[in-house]
């Protein structure tokens, strides 16, 4: 006797937040039944495994069925197929859209192209994530990303508009959008230290200050192209280090403040033109695409590793950092303060979040 | 009487892609309706197009108006090639036909494809413009309402039930005609849905005619079924029970109504009743219109009235009716008579309903079914027909065929049935027959039709047109004590139709009643019952030889005797080990299949107070000097012991112990005992009789004769109870829950198995059945786990036999919540039970002014009300407890809302310490409760889509049935040339039931609806190749489209200042946004 046929439709679409995940997740539907087995779901509810077996098929229709609606969600709330409760469409889309960390710090940066989605054999092996899982995960970054891509207004705005999802994870997409976007290298073995979140945190500030949208709202791709006039104009700072008034005016305006605040004084002073000239040089490479997609190795290499090498406690670098652009602005040689304001704010912002273990 | 049908396309949205250039689609609509037909322009390279099209005009006779759906085709453009279509949508213009439903039909329709499935929405408005509107319905049947719940709809009130109505329409089936060979499958599909449609309109306006000329103005209780006959044809037939009902005026009684003179006298004198003495008198009350009394209790029934003038208009009713509880015999021969005379000029004294307005149902017989085997082929067969009266006696009747000159057609089949049917009631001493049904089961060129229901007693009153009132029913009830009433045995018991094991009832101890009672109808709402009820079910499969034509017949013919005997000692050997002695809602389904025959009972078995206790089950072997045989029989009889101890726990089944002299000793047989009054048909043969009078003996004596036997015993033993916090039954309500919350979760689940060719035989194919059905509904307890405490209601299982060794088991039931904790104080008191079904519809109430509450409250619109209450209800002798609940359940305000301020006061007063303690708090502060509700359940809130319930039951918990917007019937076939493609067998049905689901939600919602109730699956057929890698699957649903509103939300509107309350009153379009 075999179960030929086996379906149960209910009116209202019930959805078992458990098999969701395990669905999600990419599990096949023996692996899953096992997982729940394992679960003791069998001892709590007295069901046999056909039961389970039967049940979990079901859900995984239903969620197959729904996959092709979530892959647009505004067509889930208008669907008339499923009728689900608005807090349960919520929870649907935003857990198909939810990614792993793993997968996010493997792709983020890199370009969303088939090239990428072969590599998603290795991202699989490598961070135990299924390849199903990190199929979708890929396709929903893609999809996402093509859908928003060429928008006018804010990218957070977009992205919750036409993909329902809550302002957290709205924000997490444009982060990932705006790293695609510009390819910022992120895989690179000094910066395995920094978490999806420190990468987050910076295409934010970047968003907000560097791209064509924080100075003009009414442009295309305004959030997701960095502003390349400023980037341009950025050439200018390097007035700071390569004159070498400028430079001991800014170095001493700076000791002056710091002294006896920071608890690594000498080694700032020690090491203050060499930074200087780091963060400076940073800004005048932006031009070059190339420069662009380093940015973070080059902020990790110029600056986060010889403060660590120095042993600065955090609070020390937010005092230099904050004494150090302040100061820019006693430098009356220097004509170029709004642009370093609007470099330097979000430079700082980074930096600070940059620098941990 | 023509009308103008207006039709609008306005939008459509999430169309297909069906230009693979552009990846978009130049969409336009034709809109046809008969032979005319008219399009919309094209709206060219859109996914959701804005047609915004003008008014399409159609001027129709109504009886096209009737018949024919409204087609919509929505196609894509193409200059070069033909325009493919996308999808069509039909739709039934019949609510827009009466008065009282809906105006307009306008909302998004799923765009349905037979091949594809749903393929984007289409936004669109219908109205109909009835010329000659005064004079609007008398000569078509346009205004006849027909219902699917078989019970009166909540909002309306019976004036006269009239009786049966039936009518078939046959036509060739397109699917088989010759030219099917050449057209595409979409045409075929096509072709027989718009053909159904069209027959089915046809169907319902002949019902409709017919209801028009026995004077009535509804049929409750329709039922429209299809038999595919395969190359024979398609018969569309349909049963129904012809009404007149009033519109019970429900927005005006939330009015104050005494500020307004309501258009309806009959409900004024009510709710205007100035009188404020009529509380402590009781007696002086009845209303010149005052229906009739319905006394829930016995403290009660002393206060119902009797106005003498009223008896003298009907002397010779009052006399029998008045009589019939204590003198029993000759005077209940009388009532017969009288019922009988108003009875008699119907050919089929039959009604679909199950559910009965308190005081029609006088007696209740027992089972009465009928079968037949027919060829389809128009060749005369031998047919077989059995009964079982009061689910004791079998006989086999009239084997020799019926005359050969009668006409074979399908409306000569059933007629035969029903006359069986109708002899069996009359051998039962009942004169008509409730709870009817019919059905088919077809395989090949073998049909077999039944036909089952239960003999009943009915009150007179309803069936006659002048509307007798009041005051002889009061009698009646007066002096049959209420809740065991309908137990009581009809027939003669020095003359019993079979031999019976009788008491005198357990209630009222003046009355004999049967020791167990089957039935086909609802638990009546007055009956005492002791526990919880729960769902019984037979299972039983018969092999059967491949055979042709007649030999197959008879083949059928002959199994059929055996089949209903062994589902019959199932369902007795399951009751008995549920220590219960009553079964309601039975259904027993008989499907043929190519190889073999199964049988499957369902029916919510129950413990009726007034009933006799069960005796047990006793086992006994046939070979007593085997030592070990022994042992073991003694084992298995311990282990029925403690499964009947363990079911009576677990059911709460505790009824008080009363000793034997108070009762009687058991009637002796009457030795003299004659059959004069068996049907007239069974004469031939004494022979054939199946004797199954096990009550004869104390206990039941099952006997291990032989390995069959013992399996038997096993199978009985293997039926394991639903998980704690669940129970179920196939009835309308489960009783003992009374508490229900609102969360309902209406489901279809669909099994088919493959059965191994190698070990078919009858033991080892029970034993499939079983488990596939003890399965199934362990799969269902295990989804809807998260609902516990729940039950489900209406459970129907359906079994199919699509092939060979394939069985199908298509289950739809509704699974609703309960509030655990209240359940626990609940007693079981009628009072309470009566009053629990009066919260579920308050609409009852209106209409029994003096049932309930009419000893306190409806006499006291003044503000001192508190004392007043109090006064009045220890007045009326009702003990503290039970007024304490009886004065909380009913919701006043739906019934005179001049009542608000002594609601408030109630709210703070009396109904501390109810019940329904939750429900206390929601009134108490409507507003907080309400808003927090909205929030924590979302779906009202901001929703795109209206939220619309399905329920196979006729209410909806929690809520207010406001208004019923017309029947849906819908049928709908799909195919699939790509069945691996669309997930299997499973993916494509899993995706076909909820495409249907969602069609009949829209249509709903169209219809300015939010809910569908009596909800019912007809059909599922279901047919697959997957070696061509295709499919097909037929369904037809149908259910009551309704506005219901939430009594919490009605609290609201009732509590509101009355200015606000003309607003709200139609609170149907805000729920439904």
């Amino acid at each position: 006797m075999t179960n030929e046929l086996d379906i149960f439709v209910g009116n209202t679409t019930l959805i078992d937040e458990d098999v969701y995940r395990l669905w999600l997740d990419g599990y096949s539907v023996n692996d899953a039944v096992a997982l729940r087995v394992r679960s003791g779901i069998l001892e709590q509810t007295g069901a046999t495994a056909a039961v389970l077996q039967s049940d979990t098929m079901d859900h995984y229709r239903t969620f197959h069925m729904l996959e092709r609606l979530l892959h647009a969600p505004p067509k889930l709330l208008h669907q008339l197929i499923f009728q689900i409760p608005p807090s349960r469409q919520a929870l649907l889309i935003e857990r198909y859209y939810a990614f792993d960390e793993a997968f996010v710090r493997e792709v983020l940066g890199k370009k969303l192209s088939k090239g990428t989605k072969k590599d998603l054999d290795d991202i699989s092996t490598k961070t135990g994530i299924t390849l199903k899982s990190c199929r979708r995960q890929f396709d929903n970054f893609k999809r996402v990303f093509k859908v928003v891509e060429e928008m006018r207004g804010s990218l957070v705005d977009n992205i919750q508009q036409h993909f329902l999802l809550s302002d957290r994870l709205a924000r997490d997409y444009a982060a990932i959008v705006f790293f695609a976007n510009n390819r910022f290298e992120t895989g690179k073995k000094k910066l395995q230290y920094l978490s999806f979140g420190d990468f987050a945190f910076c295409a934010e500030l970047m968003i907000q200050n560097w791209t064509l949208g924080a100075v003009d709202s009414q442009v295309d791709d305004m959030d997701v192209d960095l502003d390349k006039e400023f980037l341009q104009d950025l050439k200018e700072l390097k007035v700071l280090v390569a004159d070498k008034d400028l430079l001991d005016l800014h170095k001493s305006l700076v000791c002056t403040a710091l002294r006896g605040k920071l608890g690594v004084f000498s080694e700032m002073e020690a090491n203050f033109k060499n930074l200087s000239r780091g963060l400076v040089n940073v800004a005048a490479k932006l031009t070059h695409n190339k420069d662009v997609r380093d940015l973070f190795v080059d902020l990790v290499e110029k600056f986060v590793e010889p403060c660590r090498s120095d042993h600065w406690a955090l609070n020390d670098v937010r005092l230099f950092l904050n004494q150090y652009s302040a100061s820019v602005h006693s430098l009356d040689g220097f004509r170029h303060q709004a642009l370093w304001d609007r470099y330097m704010g979000t430079l700082r912002g980074c930096l600070l979040r940059l620098y941990h273990d | 009487m023509p009308g103008k049908l207006k039709v609008k396309i306005v939008a459509g949205r999430h169309l297909p892609v069906m230009d693979r250039a552009s990846d978009l689609t130049d969409a336009f609509v034709e809109v046809k309706f008969g032979n005319t037909t008219f399009k919309t322009d094209v709206y060219l390279k859109s996914l959701n197009p804005q047609w915004n099209s003008e008014w399409f005009k159609f001027e129709v006779d109504d009886e096209d108006l009737q018949d024919e759906p409204l087609q919509i085709t929505v196609l894509d453009h193409d200059t070069y090639s033909a325009n493919d279509a996308i999808g069509k949508v039909y739709i039934d213009i019949d609510p827009l036909l009466y008065s009282e439903a809906a105006t307009v039909i306008s909302g998004w329709f799923p765009i349905y494809d037979t091949i594809h499935g749903i393929r984007g929405e289409i936004n669109v408005v219908v109205k109909v413009d009835l010329f000659n509107d005064l004079n609007r319905f008398r000569q078509s049947s346009c205004g006849v309402k027909f219902f699917c719940t078989t019970s009166i709809p909540k909002c309306y009130r019976a004036v006269i039930i009239h009786g049966f109505v039936e009518e078939l329409v046959v036509n060739e089936d397109p699917e088989y005609q010759w030219i099917d060979r050449i057209r595409t499958p979409r045409a075929s599909n096509e072709a027989r849905q718009r053909l159904i449609s069209l027959m089915s309109g046809e169907l319902q306006r002949k019902i409709g005619l017919k209801v028009l000329e026995m004077r009535g103005n509804a049929v409750v209780g329709y039922l429209q079924c299809f038999d595919l006959e395969g190359e024979s044809g398609l018969v569309v037939r349909a049963i129904g029970t012809a009404c007149t009902l009033d519109k019970l005026s429900s927005p005006a009684a939330f009015l104050p109504a005494c500020n307004s003179p309501s258009k309806d006298m009959k409900e004024i004198p009510f709710n205007e009743d100035p009188n404020p003495n009529t509380h402590s008198s009781g007696p002086s009350t009845p209303l010149k219109n005052q229906t009739y009394s319905f006394s829930p209790s016995k403290s009660y029934s002393r206060q119902s009235s009797s106005s003498d003038t009223d008896l003298s208009l009907t002397p010779k009713t009052g006399m029998g009716s008045g009589s019939a509880g204590k003198e029993g015999g000759p005077f209940k021969a009388l009532l017969r008579q009288q019922t009988q005379s108003a009875l008699e000029q119907r050919e089929f004294p039959f009604f679909t309903l199950t559910a009965f307005p308190p005081g029609f149902l006088v007696h209740v017989g027992g089972v009465v079914s009928a079968r037949s085997v027919k060829l389809l082929d128009r060749i005369h067969n031998p047919a077989f027909v059995g009964i079982m009266g009061n689910t004791r006696s079998y006989k086999l009747l009239d084997w020799n065929s019926f005359n050969a000159d009668e006409p074979e057609t399908r409306d000569a089949w059933w007629a035969e049935i029903r006359q069986e049917i109708k002899s069996h009631a009359k051998a039962l001493g009942c004169h008509a027959v409730v709870g009817y049904s019919e059905s088919t089961s077809i395989c090949e060129e073998v049909c077999i039709l039944s036909a089952s229901g239960t003999a009943a007693v009915l009150n007179p009153r309803f069936l006659q047109d002048g509307t007798v009132e009041s005051c002889l029913e009061q009698r009646l009830e007066e002096n049959l004590p209420a809740g065991c009433g309908f137990c009581h045995i009809p027939y003669d018991e020095l003359n019993m139709p079979f031999p019976a094991h009788l008491t005198y009832c357990y209630n009222c101890r003046k009355q004999k009643v049967p020791d167990v009672l089957f039935t086909t109808i609802d638990l009546p709402i007055d009956a005492t019952v002791i526990g919880k009820g729960c769902l019984i079910q037979a299972r039983l499969c018969r092999l059967k030889k491949k055979a042709q034509a007649e030999a197959n017949a008879t083949a059928i013919s002959n199994l059929l005797p055996f089949m209903e005997y062994e589902v019959h000692t199932q369902l007795m050997n399951k009751l008995k080990l549920k220590g219960m002695n009553a079964l309601f809602g039975l259904r027993i389904q008989i499907t043929v299949g190519e190889n073999m025959l199964m049988g499957l009972a369902s029916a919510t078995g129950v413990y009726l107070a007034a009933l006799p206790t069960p005796g047990g089950i006793q086992i006994a072997g046939k070979t007593p000097n085997d030592g070990s045989y022994e042992q073991h029989v003694s084992h298995m009889q311990k282990k029925i012991n403690d499964t009947i101890a363990k079911n009576k726990e677990l059911y709460e089944i505790n009824p008080p112990e009363i000793s034997e002299e108070i009762i009687g000793s058991p009637i002796p047989e009457p030795r003299q005992r004659s059959r004069l009054l068996r049907s007239q048909s069974e004469s031939s043969d004494e022979v054939t009789e199946l004797d199954l009078s096990h009550g004869k003996k104390d206990a039941f004596v099952l006997e291990i004769d032989d390995t069959d036997a013992m399996e038997d015993v096993h199978s009985l033993l293997t039926d394991v109870p639903p998980p704690s916090g669940f129970y179920s039954c196939n009835t309308e309500i489960m009783p003992g829950i009374n508490n229900w919350t609102s969360e309902i979760q209406m489901f279809t689940s669909v099994r088919v198995i493959r059965l191994s060719s190698l070990n078919l035989t009858n033991q080892a194919l029970n034993k499939n059945f079983n488990d596939l059905c003890e399965n199934l509904l362990k799969s269902l307890y295990f989804k809807l786990r998260s609902m516990i405490p729940c039950c489900l209601c209406h459970v129907n299982f359906t079994v199919s036999l699509p092939e060979d060794e394939l069985i199908q088991v298509t289950v739809t039931a509704v699974a609703i919540t309960f509030d655990k904790n209240q359940a626990l104080q609940t007693t079981k008191t009628q009072v309470e039970k009566s009053l629990q079904r009066a919260s579920t519809d308050n609409e009852e109430l209106l209409q029994f002014p003096l049932e309930l509450c009419s000893d306190s409250l409806p006499s006291h619109p003044f503000p001192p009300a508190k004392e007043h209450l109090e006064s009045a209800s220890s007045n009326s002798g009702i003990p503290a407890a039970q007024r304490a609940t009886s004065v909380d359940y009913s919701s006043f305000a739906d019934r005179c809302s001049s009542w608000i301020e002594l609601i408030k006061l109630k709210a703070q007063t009396i109904r501390r310490g109810s019940i329904k303690t939750t429900v206390t708090v929601e009134k108490a502060s409507p507003m907080s409760e309400g808003n927090f509700r909205n929030r924590s359940a979302p779906p009202c809130a901001n929703s795109t889509v209206g939220v619309v319930k399905m329920t196979p039951l006729s209410f909806i918990p929690g809520a207010k049935i406001t208004k019923y917007l017309g029947i849906i019937n819908m049928f709908f076939i799909r195919e699939t040339t790509s069945l691996r493609e669309e997930g299997g067998v499973s993916g494509f049905l899993h995706a076909f039931v909820a495409e249907v689901f969602a069609m009949v939600r829209a249509h709903v919602a169209a219809l300015g609806g939010n809910a569908v109730v009596s909800y019912i699956m007809k059909q599922c057929v279901f047919m697959e190749n997957p070696n061509k890698n295709q499919a097909q699957c037929l369904i037809n649903v149908s259910g009551d489209a309704v506005i219901f509103v939430r009594e919490s939300e009605l609290e609201v509107v009732s509590s509101q200042p009355p200015t606000a309350n003309c607003q709200s009153s139609c609170p149907g379009g805000d729920v439904t946004t």
